[in-house]
């Protein structure tokens, strides 16, 4: 927002409030009401504002203070954001970042727990991003907002208090290339946000007992990091993919898809993905545990690929 | 869980099966492993052998009848089970189990690379919950009890990776033993079996598998009208092959002499008579392409490789395992070679591959005392020789006598692509090398 | 299409007192120039839209097409109030009021036709025309989606400080969807330089406005969200351009957004898969209102005015039709868009990566 002046927020609490997770704690008092604005409670109507700025040439940062709530703007990241530039024949390009939390945070419930990044990747015309370290987060807002296409960021809570190294200076991650968080050549976890970093929790685990693991943090779910997965297959032969959201056509189901293309030959075992369970997330914090991924069932099909058991 | 009986392809170029006689009955119990039937492919009678636990339930065929390849013939299940599902669809055959297509000569590639057509088993994601009363889902889902690689009905279960390392290794999938799911074998299965196969080669070196046949290993030489004629009627008169039979003796003393001087340096540079024989006789073909030939019916194949089949007496019967190649192998290999072979023919141990493909064979009786014999042709071939025993025969020599070691051979020919002439030039050759034996190495 | 109307009746306006400025009956104009450039304008439009029909029928125009036969008052006369940097945004209805603002008959004939030299090369269609210098904004097919947008173009124009305006044209339905309430709120609460036409034809596809909406005067709902609004007559090209006006000059002046309601008629069906009448409207009633065409409306009061002769307008209408018919043979001969284009224009390449350092001046937003 210093760097250029064509850059504003929106969203509900982002100024007098300093932002529902404090994200834009201080923004207002930098940089003003216009700038730093607040919304009525109309995800459609100022994502859709969003966009029109943006097709006269703001370059809008557009938050929702959950993907739940960014659904109801769906139809203007969809059919407007998504397509302006192909319908006009390339007059309008969308300079557009919609971000905000996703996914489950603890006992928030059916309704402000989902995941939407399989949703969103279904789209073409946008990108989608998922960092899950502060490192990556900070790196890839960056270069989704001098991106002159749309761009989802997708966020967590839980990610909020996640605490990590952040260089000072101006550094960019660029969007769509994975990362290797861990090295390994007996089995590939591929994974993406929140999740990366149980991914790390379950390889240094089993690094413990001998078992090697590449962990393949995608950070952009569209455009995927085909090439990495496809490396990390090939070497290790076989595949786990962690996902946060459901089982029918999520995420992973794209992963899968891609290894099974490309890394045929190599696999030694059919590829597991460990995903919530498919039901509205429950509130009893029993249930929830048991619906949403954990660090053992990785590890349970971390072993089964692996024969182990 | 009931194991399918299928009609498989007990050898490379089987297409079809004749049951000739079932040895279970139903209700039999019956455990992997069992021999189930004898079946009659196209070259021996070979067993078919019971590939999972239970009852034998249901033989869909009767002695004495054929089945092509890949259909249903039986059905192993517990008595419990309910076999009608199983038994109704009897009619389709079951997706390509290990059928390869033959090659022209060299079946063992072939077999190295013939995948099982079955997929690896479909991904069963391990769900984040189990419903809550349970304990976390934790463990993996049990593997079945059937034994390894079996409880299939002959289907082959493999991973796309072992697939790929098997076949660039030369392994025969069906020879390894899968430790995965549903016995489905995977990469450590193929590391294992390739560990264990370098532990059992022999100590001399391993005998290279034969290169792969190629379009340039023959030529096809068209009938002439004489030749169709010959064919013809000298068909008619004596049976389907019109034999001839060619007899000469040699005398083996250089062939004694040598074989003297080979033992003198060492035991392990001994060979026998038969071995020398045979690399004169491997020798010798090479020069006579037109008695290393085939008879396919409407052409003579000429072979420009040798693979000598070896007649092998073992307690059911005649086999004849083949060295490839063997006008390229040193004495001692052939030597080698023969003798692994001729145990594995007694030890009923010999894969079709390793009986199939000989251009010329070779039959001795020496060690029973037999003078001479002919010996009948193996078809396709259309030559045989058939080797008596060594013996001290007195001969003139100068003004008096001599003892010399003297043996017979008889060659079989089949007069419709073999004419006595061409018969006798190749004894001619044979003589030359068995009385002259330096000349192998000219 | 030039039957005898009615007498000319007066525009009808109604303005909250604190709204009016001047009584709108001076709204006509004797200026002979502008009265000819407006005939112009809508008489292009009529015969346009005739031969799309056309077009439709033989099957060169594929899948929606709606038709503005009759609105073209709405068009003329609300864009000829317009500078060329003020913004225009609208529904899929855009046919007229893209013509209206000067893009060729040839751009869109050719964008109807699916062809490479369509204003989007084809790739968007009947309901998606766009062209950006003009600052033409489109051309969008989902009921009230736009106007969110409109109304985001008017908080860039006051972000940036300017006094363009941002005119977002909708049907009638539009102000029942959430989108529609959303935007307006913002509109009035941030007081946005946009300018919301409702063009009322009275029926949403086949539903009359009365059986849609709770309230019939439409434009009483700026009362909800605090902003100026009116009424005027759609037929009327120059009661348009006086509401136009005024609402334009509130919002470049005073940055107040305004609705304004815009009474008009389609003489079509809604698409080219709606029968024209009979089934949610009488015959009787098509019949009625088309009494009141709008060109033919301009075309007497130019009459009255001896601005227009007969042969005159003949001509006009001779050089017109000339017009379309180039512009459909031009389309015609145009070609599809090669196999490639179906990947171009996704995704840009490009960042603002012009500053690629921290240390660089910051980009200013005008």
């Amino acid at each position: 927002m210093q760097r250029d002046d064509r850059v504003f927020l929106m969203g509900e609490e982002v100024a007098v409030y300093q932002g529902a997770y404090k994200v834009s704690k201080g923004l207002l008092q930098e940089f003003g009401e216009m700038r730093v604005v607040d919304t009525p409670i109309t995800e459609l109507g100022f994502a859709g504002v969003g966009v029109g700025a943006a097709m006269v040439g703001l370059r809008p940062i557009i938050e929702f203070m959950t993907w739940n709530f960014g659904i109801l703007a769906l139809d203007q990241v969809l059919n407007s954001a998504a397509k302006l530039l192909y319908m006009s024949g390339g007059q309008f390009n969308i300079p557009i970042v919609f971000r905000g939390p996703n996914g489950a945070a603890l006992q928030l419930s059916a309704q402000h727990s989902q995941s939407f990044e399989s949703w969103l990747a279904h789209i073409p015309g946008i990108k989608v991003v998922t960092p899950g370290t502060p490192y990556d987060a900070k790196g890839l807002l960056k270069s989704a907002i001098r991106d002159d296409n749309p761009v989802c960021f997708l966020e967590g809570e839980m990610l909020y208090n996640t605490k990590g190294e952040v260089p000072e200076e101006e550094y960019l991650v660029p969007i769509g290339k994975a990362d290797l968080k861990r090295e390994g050549d007996h089995c590939s976890i591929i994974t993406s946000g929140k999740m990366a970093l149980m991914a790390m929790q379950v390889a240094d685990q089993l690094a413990k007992d001998g078992i090697r693991i590449d962990v393949v943090d995608l950070r952009t779910v569209r455009p995927m990091d085909v090439e990495a997965i496809r490396t990390s297959v090939q070497k290790t032969n076989r595949a786990v993919v962690l996902e946060e959201g459901w089982e029918i056509c999520g995420i992973g189901t794209q992963v899968v898809d891609y290894i099974q293309r490309d890394c045929f030959d190599h696999l030694d075992a059919p590829v597991i993905r460990v995903h919530q369970a498919d039901v509205p997330m429950p509130y009893a914090k029993n249930l929830e545990r048991a619906a949403k991924p954990d660090v053992a069932k990785t590890i349970a099909a971390v072993r089964k690929v692996m024969y182990l058991d | 869980m009931a194991t399918k009986v299928f009609m498989e392809a007990l050898s490379p170029t089987m297409e079809e099966g004749r049951l000739v006689k079932w040895l279970k009955n139903e209700g039999d119990a019956i455990k992997s492993g069992d021999v189930l039937a004898e079946v009659e492919t196209d070259k021996a009678i070979m067993e078919l052998v019971a590939r999972g636990d239970g009852m034998l339930r249901k033989r869909l065929v009767g002695d004495g009848e054929s089945r092509p390849v890949g259909q249903l013939v039986g059905v192993i299940a517990p008595a419990d089970e309910n076999i009608d599902a199983l038994v109704a669809g009897a009619g389709a055959p079951a997706p390509a189990a290990a059928a390869p297509p033959a090659p022209a000569a060299d079946a063992q590639q072939a077999a190295a690379a013939a995948p099982a057509a079955v997929p690896a088993a479909p991904a069963s994601p391990v769900a984040a919950a189990a419903p809550p009363t349970n304990a976390p889902p934790a463990a993996p889902q049990p593997t079945p009890a059937a034994p390894a690689g079996d409880g299939n009905g002959g289907h082959l279960r493999s991973s796309p990776l072992a697939r790929r390392l098997a076949s660039e290794r030369g392994l025969d999938l069906a020879q390894v033993h899968g430790s995965g799911p549903g016995g489905r074998i995977i990469k450590r299965d193929i590391e294992s079996a390739q560990t264990a196969a370098a532990a059992a080669a022999p100590a001399r070196a391993a005998v290279a598998a034969p290169r792969a046949a190629s379009a340039g290993d023959f030529e096809d030489i068209p009938l002439t009208q004489i030749r169709k004629t010959i064919a013809k009627r000298l068909a008619e008169s004596i049976g389907p092959i019109p034999t001839f039979y060619l007899t000469a003796e040699f005398d083996l003393s250089r062939v004694v002499e040598m074989r003297a001087a080979m033992v003198e340096m060492g035991d392990e540079f001994k060979v026998s008579i038969n071995d020398v024989l045979m690399k004169a006789v491997a020798t010798a073909l090479a020069q006579h392409p037109e008695v290393n030939a085939h008879w396919l019916g409407d052409r003579i194949r000429q072979h420009h490789r040798v693979h000598l089949g070896m007649a092998v007496a073992t307690p059911d019967g005649l086999i004849v395992p083949v060295i490839f190649d063997a006008d390229q192998k040193r004495m001692s290999d052939i030597s080698h070679e023969a003798r692994e072979l001729a145990k594995k023919a007694r030890e009923r141990k010999l894969k079709p591959e390793e009986y199939t493909g000989s251009t010329f064979s070779i039959s001795n009786l020496g060690m029973f005392g037999i003078d001479q014999f002919t010996a009948i042709i193996n078809p396709p071939e259309t030559a045989i020789l058939a080797i008596g025993t060594a013996q001290d025969v007195v001969v003139p020599h100068g003004d008096g006598f001599v003892t010399q070691k003297r043996l017979r051979v008889t060659l079989s020919c089949d007069h419709r692509a073999v004419d006595g002439a061409v018969g006798a030039a190749f004894l001619q050759t044979l003589r030359r090398l068995i009385e002259n034996p330096l000349m192998m190495v000219f | 299409m030039c039957s005898e109307p009615s007498p000319l009746t007066r525009s009808v306006l109604h303005l909250r007192p604190h709204m009016a400025k001047k009584k709108p009956d001076s709204a006509k104009s004797s200026d002979a120039e502008l009265n000819g450039t407006l005939l112009r304008s809508m008489l292009l439009q009529r015969r346009f839209e005739e031969r799309c029909a056309e077009a439709y029928a033989l099957g060169k125009i594929g899948g929606f097409c709606h038709l503005y036969i009759g609105q073209e008052a709405v068009s003329s006369g609300s864009l000829s109030v317009l500078r060329p940097d003020d913004y225009i945004i609208t529904t899929y209805r855009d046919h007229g009021q893209a013509l209206a603002r000067g893009m060729t008959p040839r751009t869109v004939m050719s964008e109807l036709f699916g062809r490479v030299d369509g204003c989007a090369h084809g790739k968007g269609g009947s309901m998606h025309m766009f062209d950006k210098s003009l600052n033409f904004l489109g051309g969008h097919g989902i009921v009230g989606a736009h106007v969110p947008l409109g109304t985001g173009v008017g908080f860039a124009i006051k972000y940036r400080g300017g006094d363009q305006v941002c005119v977002c044209f909708m049907g009638e339905s539009v102000v029942n969807t959430g989108a529609f309430h959303e935007a307006l709120n913002m509109a009035g609460l941030w007081k946005l330089p946009v300018v919301y036409v409702i063009e009322n034809n009275r029926y949403g596809m086949g539903t009359a406005l009365e059986r849609a909406s709770a309230i019939h005067d439409i434009y009483e709902r700026g009362a909800a969200y605090n902003i100026p609004r009116a009424v005027c007559d759609g037929q009327d090209v120059f009661a348009v351009r006086g509401a136009m006006q005024e609402a334009v000059d509130r919002a470049r002046a005073d940055s107040q957004p305004t609705l304004l309601e815009v009474r008009t008629y389609r003489f079509m069906g809604h698409s080219m898969s709606d029968a024209v009448a009979g089934t949610y409207r009488s015959k009787a009633e098509l019949d009625e209102n088309m009494k009141r065409d709008p060109i033919a409306l301009l075309r007497m009061h130019m009459h009255e005015q001896n601005e227009l002769t007969d042969e005159a307008l003949q001509q006009l209408d001779e050089e017109i039709k000339a017009i379309v018919q180039d512009a459909w043979d031009f389309a015609d001969k145009s070609p599809e868009p090669p196999l490639e284009a179906l990947f171009e224009d996704v995704l840009v390449d490009t960042t603002s990566d012009a500053i690629s350092d921290a240390t660089a001046e910051p980009v200013a937003a005008d």
